[in-house]
């Protein structure tokens, strides 16, 4: 659907839902349609980013098509999501990858092959495919600048994008930061995004992959969010241990950065296995098949960067380690290039749309009623 | 009536034919029907429910409910007890006094177990709605509405292995000597009969066959706008009364709210709702207005005005409010016609200039200006030496932009029905009661409601008679 009419469609269903609020109790969604009478494009935004595509109102709704309202709130905010990534992404060619799914196979595919062939073109065969043994033998076979500067580099830009996005998501959703935030709007949004609290669905889980309320997608999901964390934990514990303590990788494996990246790899696995398995069995009806297509690019990327950061660790020892280690650096490449062009730009939005909510149900005069 | 009964004759060839029997049957799929098979389930594992609706419109009128009313002690909190004899208070001051007092009775002492019932049977609970003034501490909300509700039972009937059958088209009862031997499906051109050794019939009243309606309305039926599931046609309570039934409640009589005139025909639910009215005034196609807006606080006044603007020509009346009040109710789902004159909003409303004006201009001259207003409560804001006044929240039409909001009577569910006994069993035109033949809902909801309507209590008579003709029906299929 083109943006106009994706706004003007979402707007028409959040009219009905205004009307209805029947699904007041589900989530914050309806609360903040609540205290609406309209639905610019605006705060059509803004809900669909504070949306968790939990599907517990599709199923409570007694307007979801064939009826002639054809009310989907999980379908149509899935769509408006991906059109606000692409508003508030930048540049706009790559920002297109969000609804166009080729260009982000294009460009993930591009990174992990470009990379492949630069280190196999640079890198000195007879130090690949060596057995290395000690501190510093990663570095034997990708030097350590040569590793850095391009992750550097990546996460500047990366981070830049975001800045650039998060500015935009707050211009566009019409807010006003008071200063400064409050301790408890803070700690109310904190606490949502740590617990991933609104993948909680109608109370007892998502309706998820069909009608029955079920957690295993926020057991899949905190696998994948607190996998993701503990390898950020091992990687700057790497760090410390090898700038502060001078000590030079690969580390023992009963040493924090093994552990962490090793909880972390694992978790990562398993989490992303089960989120594609429920994805794929998931009732099509609510969901949106390039929001879809989306979710299964960044998964399988994650997916291969964490199997593939497992497969170092196990064959560290071995000469196929040069070859494998390669390949895991140009993962983590393709996922640090496509970060701010793939799904996991939800992390930063969603963040942002619950501290939005959380600032508007703290303001004393929200209703909209005007009584 | 829409009902094709098939001959005696072929109903016994086809009984004698049918392989399966149950302890009990249950026509119908919403809130009564399922509350009687769960409570049947109690008592046998022999239990179908027969849904004639497709699977994805299960749950007849209940798909569009959002609240139940029951009684309760408030946890011993005295402000929020909700005492039996006030509850009868409000339903004999709202309806003017039940059909049957020792049923509604009944009722109202038995909706004091209901929500402790539900959530053993999966219903989850939420605060009261946003906006919905003056109905927290009668009134229990559930979780997502009745489409949530009518999932989570449904989900409870699997569990517990009760049959249900969907697309189920129910069109005959074949009852001998006064007592209730098979029900016969229509599946396309064939039919199929299946034994039972009870029945519950919960299929809802008549408010969706126009046809039928006519009969008492005439023409002004086709300007009805039917709130809920248009597979409530009335057929098993015509069946039921060809049967012998007994006939109880005013045809006329239903819940009948004003709604907007331009919502679809069927099914239109909560949404094409308006609560604009006591914040304006009410004209009718003349121009003129025809009651008191400002009459009562509105939980107590919604449901009389389905039947008010039935009444007037046309079937139609248009809600007229402006600058000062368009955002002071729940925001409608179409948009309200607006003009920045009260001569262009009747053009609009293609009303006639002259009349509107002149009623506008006399119910502003009648009010008190702009005073301070409230609608939490009477605020005694009213009209001086107007016919009819408006007796609250009198406020004059004078601030641009102006807004109109089409009303259309929309009705929830007729009254007319079957009458029961206090076991459930529907009696016969003789007096004595059907042996294994028991009613719940709508379709005996006249049994309690005359007239006027109390939020929530359609399904506290669902609830309390379907577990009621559950539990009989399961034990006489024992005996």
């Amino acid at each position: 659907m083109p943006d106009d009419d994706l706004v003007g469609e979402a707007s028409r269903q959040l009219t009905i839902c205004n009307a209805c609020r029947y699904c007041e109790g589900y989530c914050p969604v309806f609360p903040a349609i609540e205290i609406r009478r309209e639905f610019e494009k605006g705060d059509v935004f803004l809900l669909a980013n504070l949306c968790h595509d939990c599907r517990a109102c599709y199923y409570a709704c007694m307007y979801s098509p064939p009826h002639e309202f054809a009310v989907n709130i999980p379908q149509i905010l899935s769509e408006v999501r991906l059109e606000s990534y692409k508003a508030w992404s930048w540049p706009s060619l790559l920002a297109g990858s969000f609804r166009d799914i080729r260009k982000g196979m294009i460009l993930a595919g591009l990174s992990i092959g470009v990379i492949l062939a630069l280190a196999l073109t640079l890198l000195v065969p007879a130090k690949l495919f060596a057995v290395h043994h000690g501190p510093g033998a990663f570095y034997a076979v990708v030097p350590f600048l040569v590793m850095l500067l391009p992750a550097l580099a990546l996460t500047v830009y990366g981070g830049a994008v975001w800045v650039i996005g998060g500015i935009r998501f707050w211009k566009d959703t019409q807010g006003e930061l008071p200063c400064p935030v409050g301790f408890r709007v803070l700690a109310q949004t904190a606490g949502d995004i740590l617990n991933l609290k609104w993948l909680r669905g109608g109370g007892r889980g998502c309706n998820y992959p069909n009608a029955q309320a079920s957690q295993a997608r926020r057991f899949y999901h905190s696998l994948v969010y607190y996998g993701f964390l503990s390898a950020a934990v091992s990687t700057t514990l790497a760090a410390i241990y090898q700038d502060i303590l001078h000590r030079l990788p690969p580390y023992p494996l009963t040493s924090a950065p093994v552990l962490f990246g090793g909880f972390g790899g694992i978790a990562i696995v398993i989490g992303v296995a089960g989120l594609v398995v429920i994805k794929t069995t998931s009732d099509r009806e609510p969901a949106h098949s390039q929001s879809l297509g989306l979710d299964y690019l960044f998964l399988i990327i994650l997916g291969l960067t964490a199997l593939s950061g497992m497969l170092t660790l196990l064959f560290r020892e071995s000469s196929a380690m040069g070859i494998i280690l390669t390949l895991h650096l140009a993962l983590v490449a393709a996922l640090f290039i496509t970060v701010p062009y793939g799904k996991l730009v939800h992390a930063l939005y969603r963040s942002l749309a619950i501290l939005r909510h959380h600032l508007e149900q703290s303001q004393p005069n929200r209703s909209a009623r005007g009584h | 009536m829409g009902t094709r009964s098939t001959t005696q004759d072929s109903s016994l060839t086809l009984v004698a034919n049918s392989p399966t029997q149950f302890d009990v049957i249950v026509v119908g799929g919403g809130n009564a029907a399922l509350c009687a098979a769960l409570a049947a389930r109690k008592l046998t594992p022999s239990v179908l429910l027969l849904e004639r609706a497709p699977a994805h419109m299960r749950g007849g009128n209940t798909r569009h409910t959002r609240n139940i009313r029951c009684a309760s002690v408030g946890n011993g909190d005295r402000s929020q007890e909700y005492r039996v004899e006030e509850f009868l208070d409000d339903l004999i001051g709202v309806t003017g006094g039940p059909a049957n007092l020792d049923l509604a009775k009944f009722a109202i002492q038995q909706s004091q177990s209901l929500p402790q019932w539900m959530s053993e049977h999966g219903i989850l609970w939420q605060p009261p709605l946003a906006g919905t003034l003056h109905l927290g501490r009668t009134n229990r909300w559930f979780l997502g509405g009745g489409k949530s509700l009518v999932n989570a039972y449904y989900d409870a009937l699997a569990r517990m292995g009760i049959a249900v059958r969907y697309d189920a088209d129910v069109v005959d009862l074949l009852i001998e000597d006064g007592e209730f031997r098979a029900v016969t499906l229509k599946i396309g051109d064939d039919h199929e009969a299946i034994r039972g050794r009870a029945v519950v019939v919960a299929a809802g009243g008549f408010e969706a066959n126009i046809e039928w309606l006519k009969r008492y309305w005439g023409d002004a039926a086709d300007n009805f706008l039917v709130r809920g599931t248009p597979y409530n046609d009335g057929t098993m309570l015509a069946n039921l009364i060809t049967k012998d039934a007994k006939q109880i409640g005013d045809p006329k009589a239903f819940h009948a709210i004003a709604v907007d005139g331009r919502a679809p025909k069927f099914d239109g639910g909560i949404v094409t709702r308006l609560d604009s009215i006591p914040f304006g005034v009410v004209v009718n196609r003349f121009g003129q207005r025809f009651y008191d807006e400002g009459e009562d606080i509105w939980p107590k006044r919604y449901a009389i005005w389905g039947r008010l603007i039935a009444e007037q020509p046309e079937q139609i009346a248009y809600s007229i409010v402006d600058a000062k009040t368009i955002r002071c109710f729940l925001p409608p789902v179409y948009k309200p016609y607006q003009a920045d004159s009260l001569e262009d909003l009747a053009g609009l409303l293609k009303l006639e200039a002259a009349p509107f004006l002149e009623t506008i201009q006399n119910f502003n001259r009648a009010t008190a200006g702009n005073l301070e207003s409230t609608l939490e409560r009477l605020d005694g804001v009213k009209t001086r030496g107007l016919t009819p006044p408006k007796s609250n929240w009198a406020l004059p039409i004078d601030r641009a932009p102006f807004y109109g909001l089409p009303l259309r009577p929309g009705i929830t569910f007729t009254y007319m029905g079957v009458e029961v006994d206090s076991n459930a069993r529907v009696i016969q035109s003789g007096g004595r009661p059907f042996s294994n033949v028991y009613a719940a809902g709508e379709i005996m909801s006249g049994n309690i409601l005359t007239k006027g309507y109390l939020a929530g209590f359609g399904l506290t008579i669902g609830s309390v008679f379907g577990r009621l003709a559950g539990k009989e029906a399961a034990s006489h299929a024992g005996r």
